[in-house]
């Protein structure tokens, strides 16, 4: 049982680490926040609290593809407007 | 039981490399072109054709055979296919040209001679951001003979897969027309409105890295891609210089007679 939780901790970091290579602002330490915010959780053992911190990367995961997709049509919409 | 669809469209989706869209074009120290040491990624618009092929597939799971996306460019134009296929397309076909040749991309007119497959209907971005050329999906309807919908906002398929209808973004608002299959479809911005282009996925692109890429050389299609044209210099404009405010007309004569406006 906790190995699901395992595999499911380590397929969503591997997620968000990719996600966090294309991000926009360069002064933003994604990659360090992520690392950060993962071993704060490390030492979880109950189940409630494991799934309320795998929702919330699963939450910023999706706030992040978000915000790359608006960035990007905002830049195409400013740009190609007429 | 309903007999299976013999006539299923074939999609292809044509998609290009170009220099990202968040970063800052310079010109290269030769002054021959941009600078290419850059991030590249799918052209956006592309992005937004794969999205809609995959969607009509969505849509009609019966109607649609299969989708491939197409690329003509250096071998690290295989990356943007690979994305192309975690999206959803099924296989993809690599036009592979010379390395270093990025500061001669093929021009519209070669990229259309070059993708004649056989398929039903074509589905690409309306034009790519480094170039802004908005040429290739018009020539390739010129050369087939296929009808053309442009800069498209909305795609439905007939019920009897013979046509398509499609909302086009036009000066002073939109119209609806419908082509006949086979056709070329370009699509523009507004679609971001219907259908989002999906980020390809950590899962997606695993399982993309098994669907086929087929390679070809552009002398194996008989096309001929170089340019015609010949850069001759590329250089930034020059830097804007304040302007001044002047007190009255007589000010404003004189100033322009310094100018040299007589």
């Amino acid at each position: 049982m906790n190995s699901r939780y395992r595999l499911q901790a380590i397929r969503l970091y591997k997620e968000l680490h990719r996600i966090g290579r294309d991000y926009p602002d360069p002064a933003y330490d994604f990659h360090g926040k992520l690392r950060r915010l993962f071993e704060r959780n490390r030492h979880l053992t109950e189940k409630n609290e494991i799934e309320r911190a795998l929702a919330l990367g699963e939450h910023i995961k999706n706030e992040t593809l978000a915000l790359y997709s608006l960035k990007k049509y905002r830049h195409l919409r400013r740009i190609y407007k007429d | 039981m309903r007999p299976t669809l013999v006539n299923q469209l074939r999609i292809l989706v044509p998609v290009k490399r170009c220099v990202d869209y968040a970063v800052k074009i310079r010109v290269n120290p030769q002054q021959t072109g941009i600078d290419t040491t850059v991030k590249h990624s799918m052209n956006p618009f592309d992005e937004i054709a794969v999205e809609e092929a995959v969607r009509l597939r969505e849509r009609n799971k019966a109607s649609i055979q299969s989708i491939q996306v197409v690329t003509i460019g250096p071998p690290k134009s295989s990356e943007t296919l690979r994305t192309a296929l975690a999206m959803g397309a099924d296989s993809a076909i690599h036009v592979e040209t010379a390395e270093g040749a990025e500061q001669q991309m093929p021009e519209p007119l070669g990229v259309a001679k070059a993708l004649r497959a056989a398929v039903d209907l074509v589905i690409m971005g309306k034009q790519a951001i480094d170039d802004d050329a908005c040429q290739t999906g018009q020539v390739l309807a010129g050369l087939l003979g296929w009808g053309q919908a442009t800069f498209a906002s909305r795609v439905v398929v007939s019920e009897d897969e013979k046509s398509v209808s499609v909302l086009r973004e036009v000066d002073g608002g939109a119209e609806e027309i419908r082509v006949r299959l086979p056709a070329i479809i370009t699509t523009d911005l507004r679609y971001v409105f219907f259908s989002k282009p999906r980020y390809a996925s950590l899962p997606n692109i695993m399982k993309a890295k098994k669907k086929p890429i087929e390679k070809l050389t552009p002398q194996e299609l008989s096309v001929d891609l170089t340019p015609s044209f010949q850069v001759l210099k590329v250089a930034e404009p020059p830097v804007r210089k304040g302007g001044s405010k002047v007190a009255n007309v007589d000010e404003l004569v004189s100033k322009l007679k310094e100018a040299g406006f007589a």
